[in-house]
């Protein structure tokens, strides 16, 4: 019996306002308990919301870059329960109108087939704070920092069909974020939270399985095994004559598995209604389309452009354009050093190596953009080989100086004079005329031997071209 | 000259003014006179009497360097629903008992700011939820007029208090009637402005879309007064309304000639007692001698707006009660068990049954599957509500009637019957008002009795510089307003000579 | 539609309000006739009316993004039932 799995993804992200949703509170990351928490945050009585005009922008912007309808009147509503870290016994959401509509979002997947998923919506509403259960032993400790951050909450249709594909998704839709520069997307921090609903259904079916709601899941990894593990599970139940309950569970990514989360009621009736307490958001096209001019060239759209200007082959060009700075930085260096193809092997080669080891983002790369231009010129005007580059490049990653500086100070100059070469060449033949013989009686592995004498004898420096060459010519006798 | 203890906030700003006497005595004279009668009417909740005096002090210090404002150290008081920083906000309510709010509500940083004396906080229904003070955590409070009535509520400490003049004028909120009503039953000139017009930053919210500041006078010149301190745009609020506050006093004495005031003829019917239609039509008779215009007009939903009410109000409150929770603030019950039994007992010992029960219909109301034939429903009629405002607003330029279909009621008496909705129909002329968010006054138009005769006074949004007019205009010609069972009036206050 | 007791424990526990069992017959009476009066509602043909929320028509105002408050704990941790450790704490609960 063949299954599908079907997966829709919640994803909360966290925006990088400065100040929360609806208080003037800060939203910085690890500050001491309560700290950021104000009034409002509090809900003292007789305070009032007040709403973040760059977060609406932020969502609007998201809206516009998965080429959804913006909601030209978009409502908050309240969603109303009882939880220590939701101050006001409710929190303020989006239910009917919310600003974001129906988008897309198009992704690669790692065999280089592209899919594109339906975003059902995306809506603004205030995080809450944070409980912590482990500091006292008979009671739970509140912290409020965190209520009233502001999330957008995107819902994806359920069009995902593999754990692989909503791994994939997810990271399309981080990277996206970080684009459009409205979140740090951190999952270890928080800043992007992921809920998966599963379920699934025999090859063919038509009709949706039951799904189960897997919370707060904060890795891309851990998506991916909560995903599996649940889906085996559920079909392991199935075959077992079971059924699947429609409930919310939690992953245990030390076991492997998903197991029920206690919960208290059987059904929570929100009771949303509109909030009161704030007006309907009414914004109109002049608003959207200020909104669309500080857009960024979108991922997609630089991939392209990549392709098509630059001469890159579609991975390259994606790999770069996914990451803006990645990009801006390919951009600068390329174009100082005037070769495209050169300039990405590099970036996504020996430097992305050299970040990734070091954890750092290319923001942060020690080697500028124009460090790097400058490398890759002394490699397209033959003053150091491909070989030695590495050495430099290595040698710049430390701090050692500019290309220029590194291969002065070290004499790592190339060889390129034809007539010091063929001398070389000339003195290491008549040196070696066992080797020439078998050479000329047709073993032609002994080749790679006479390189290797030059390149000794050169210190590495000669180059590797012209040695071939002279070295050919010479041997032939 | 008129007794301190009687004269309104213009007279004492005149003779402070004049220095006929200084804000530190006046300011004690009022602080004595409420130890007086307070165990009495049960009118104010907390008496602020250090800083009162401390105010005072400061008033006068500015009075003698030249720089007080024409307002600067007249004496008010403050109804407990407005956070005042350092000084417990009780909303009339155990969950807040021992609440000492650390900030002050807009309205209360603006009378700070005009240099006004606060004597006290005033009592309440609890969480602003009836029509006769008879809900607060604090007991009942006493009409002055006769202490076995009540004095209306929700704010019927604030009105208690005014037309005991234990103040000459008293802050309070209207949601459904809760300034205009107890100004019926006290014999004051009260006044609810356009929704949006005064800021909500503060003031403890019971049903948000219907909730309005403002105040409890004896006369429309200390209305305007008050009203034009209180009024104004708050960016703290995002439902204060970013419009200019006319000077209200600028306006007072423009002539009635051609003023076209409409009688809803659903307001004079079936209900409404007939001796308090008969002051009602008499106090009418007034403005045509003013020149004015009586044209009947029809309200056609109005006998829903009750309905409409009791959906929303318990809607928007079982929702902005949420909060009170015992975790951050308020009250807690002792030992809890569990959250669950937190939550539950801090809730059920911190609400009195009335609160309990309008947070239980608001909740039903709003539960899936009741939200469409309940929350939706009576938003649709709230619409059509507004509608016959804005129809009738086209044939003539204010409307009129009575506030309340009869005079000051005895405590306890709706209690007897056992039916939470006896009380509720007390507002049957007033809720519509709250709904349509329009500017509402009732003034002083007869005694029936011995008991005050509420009119009320409704007019298009923005228009309380109008309302004043009128209710300025009748209070020149006629002077129900000046009857109040105060100092010398001899209506039998205990201890007065 | 006629309210029973179990409405009104359902009601009473999303409310998170705990009724004596005197408590919850006399919440089944009140409340019962509130909706009674509310149910006149339903007499009125209102198809052709928009929902009004506010008394009047006006779109939500933005703030700018700008951080305008401090660090108030010390004050606002007063007010707590019960708090330490700049937390406020609540009998423990299990997730």
């Amino acid at each position: 019996m063949a299954w599908e799995t079907v997966i829709g993804l919640e994803v909360h992200v966290q925006l990088s306002t400065k100040s929360k949703l609806f208080s003037g509170s800060s939203t910085e990351f690890g500050a001491a308990p309560n700290t950021q928490a104000s009034m409002y945050d509090l809900a003292l009585p007789g305070t009032l919301p007040v709403l973040n005009g760059e977060a609406l922008q932020m969502a609007v912007k998201f809206g516009l870059a998965i080429g959804a309808g913006i909601g030209k009147k978009s409502v908050f509503d309240r969603k109303n329960y009882f939880y220590p870290d939701l101050p006001k016994g409710y929190q303020t959401s989006q239910l009917n109108h919310p600003t974001v509509g129906k988008g897309s979002l198009t992704f690669t997947l790692d065999d280089g087939t592209s899919r594109t998923i339906g975003v059902t919506r995306a809506h603004l509403e205030e995080d809450a704070g944070k409980s912590l259960h482990e500091l006292f032993p008979q009671d739970t400790g509140i912290d409020l920092n965190r209520a009233g951050t502001p999330l957008l909450e995107i819902v994806s249709e359920p069009e995902l069909r593999s754990a692989r594909e909503a791994v994939a998704y997810l990271k399309k839709l981080h990277s996206l974020i970080l684009y459009l520069g409205i979140s740090d997307g951190d999952m270890s921090q928080g800043s992007m939270r992921c809920d998966a609903n599963v379920s699934v259904r025999k090859l063919g079916d038509t009709q949706f399985g039951t799904r189960t709601e897997i919370k707060n899941i904060n890795s891309f990894r851990f998506v991916e095994k909560a995903i599996l593990i649940e889906a085996q599970r559920q079909i392991d139940l199935i075959e077992d004559g079971g059924r699947v309950v429609q409930e919310t569970r939690l992953y245990d990514p030390d076991k492997n598995e998903t197991r029920s989360m206690r919960s208290k009621e059987v059904a929570n009736d929100y009771r949303y209604f509109p909030e009161p307490d704030l007006l309907p958001i009414i914004i109109d096209d002049a608003y959207i389309e200020a909104v669309r001019a500080t857009l960024p060239e979108l991922p997609d759209v630089k991939a392209a452009r990549f392709q098509q200007q630059y001469g890159l082959s579609g991975y390259d060009a994606n790999v770069l354009a996914a990451n803006r700075d990645a990009a801006d930085f390919y951009e600068a260096a390329a174009a100082e050093c005037g070769d495209a193809k050169l300039t990405a092997n590099w970036v996504t080669g020996d430097l992305q190596a050299v970040l990734n080891k070091a954890e750092l983002d290319i923001a942060c790369s020690p080697v500028s953009a124009s460090a790097l231009a400058g490398l890759i010129k002394r490699i397209k005007d033959n003053t150091i080989s491909s070989k030695i580059a590495k050495t430099v490049f290595e040698a710049m990653v430390a701090g050692e100086g500019s290309a220029d500086a590194i291969i002065d100070s070290r004499g790592l100059r190339q060889v390129t004079d034809s007539g010091a070469i063929e001398q070389m060449i000339t003195a290491i033949i008549a040196a070696n005329p066992k080797q020439v013989e078998q050479y000329r009686s047709g073993q032609e592995k002994v080749f790679t031997f006479f390189v290797g004498q030059v390149m000794k004898e050169s210190k590495g420096k000669a180059n590797p071209t012209q040695v071939n060459d002279i070295l050919l010519q010479k041997l032939k006798g | 000259m008129t007794h301190m203890m009687n004269q309104g906030v213009a007279e004492l700003a005149q003779s402070l003014a004049r220095k006929d006497f200084s804000s530190v005595e006046v300011t004690q004279a009022f602080l004595d006179r409420i130890q007086l009668h307070n165990n009495d009417l049960n009118a104010f909740v907390t008496i602020t009497g250090e800083q009162a005096l401390a105010q005072a002090k400061t008033a006068d210090a500015m009075r003698a360097a030249g720089t007080a404002g024409p307002w600067t150290g007249v004496p008010f008081a403050h109804k407990d629903i407005f956070c005042t920083a350092g000084v417990r906000t009780a909303c009339g309510s155990r969950m807040l008992d021992k609440f000492i709010a650390p900030y002050n509500a807009t309205v209360v940083e603006k009378m700070n700011a005009a240099g006004m004396v606060m004597l006290g906080k005033t009592n309440m229904d609890e969480f602003a939820m009836g029509s006769s003070n008879e809900t607060s955590w604090y007991g009942p409070v006493k009409n002055p007029w006769d202490r076995t009535l009540v004095p209306g509520g929700s704010s019927g400490g604030s009105a208690s208090a005014v037309a005991a003049h234990l103040c000459p004028a008293a802050t309070a909120t209207d949601t459904g009637g809760s300034i205009r009503q107890p100004a019926a039953f006290c014999g004051l000139t009260g006044i609810k402005p356009t929704y949006g017009r005064i800021s909500r930053w503060g003031m403890i919210a019971f049903a948000s879309s219907l909730d309005q500041a403002g105040v409890l006078t004896r006369s429309a010149e200390d209305a305007a007064i008050l009203l034009h301190t209180m009024s104004g745009f708050d960016p703290k609020d995002s439902t204060s309304v970013d419009l200019p506050v006319p000077d209200y006093l600028a306006t007072l004495d423009k002539p009635l000639k051609g003023l076209r005031i409409g009688l809803p003829k659903q307001h004079f019917a079936e209900g409404l007692n007939p001796q308090v239609e008969k002051l009602i039509r008499d106090a009418l008779a007034e403005f045509e001698k003013q020149g004015a215009i009586l044209k009947e007009v029809s309200l056609d939903n109005s006998h829903l707006s009750v309905s409409a009410y009791y959906v929303i109000a318990p809607a928007e409150a079982s929702a902005n009660l949420s909060r009170y929770d015992g975790v951050r603030y308020g009250h807690r019950c002792d030992k809890p068990v569990d959250l669950e039994d937190m939550y539950k007992r801090s809730r059920a010992e911190g609400f009195g049954a009335e609160v309990k029960r309008r947070i239980m219909v608001g909740t039903y109301a709003l539960t899936a599957g009741f939200y469409d034939a309940y929350y939706i429903k009576a938003q649709k009629i709230r619409r059509l509500i507004k509608d016959d405002f804005d129809r009738a607003f086209s044939e003539v330029d204010v409307i009129m009637g009575p506030t309340s279909p009869h005079t000051a009621f005895a405590l306890g008496s709706k209690h007897k019957q056992k039916d939470p909705v006896a009380m509720y129909l007390e507002d049957i002329y007033t809720i519509a008002v709250n709904l349509a968010g329009l500017p509402g006054m009732s003034i002083p138009a007869g005694l029936l009795n011995g008991l005050p005769v509420g009119l009320q006074i409704v007019g298009r949004d923005f228009s309380e510089g109008q309302l004043l007019n009128i209710a300025h205009r009748f209070q020149q010609a006629t002077d129900w307003h000046t009857r109040t069972p105060g100092v010398g009036a001899g209506t039998g206050l205990k201890g007065d000579q | 539609m006629a309210l029973a007791l179990k409405d009104i424990e359902n009601i009473a526990h999303l409310a998170r309000l705990q009724l004596s069992e005197a408590e919850k017959t006399e919440a089944l009476d009140s409340i019962s006739s509130i909706l009674s009066m509310i149910d006149q509602m339903q007499a009125l043909d209102t198809a052709g009316a928009d929902p009004l929320s506010h008394g009047f028509d006006a779109s939500q105002r933005l703030r700018p993004d700008v951080v305008t408050e401090t660090d108030q704990r010390d004050t606002l941790l007063k007010l707590a039932p019960n708090a330490a450790e700049g937390l406020f704490l609540v009998p423990k609960v299990l997730e």
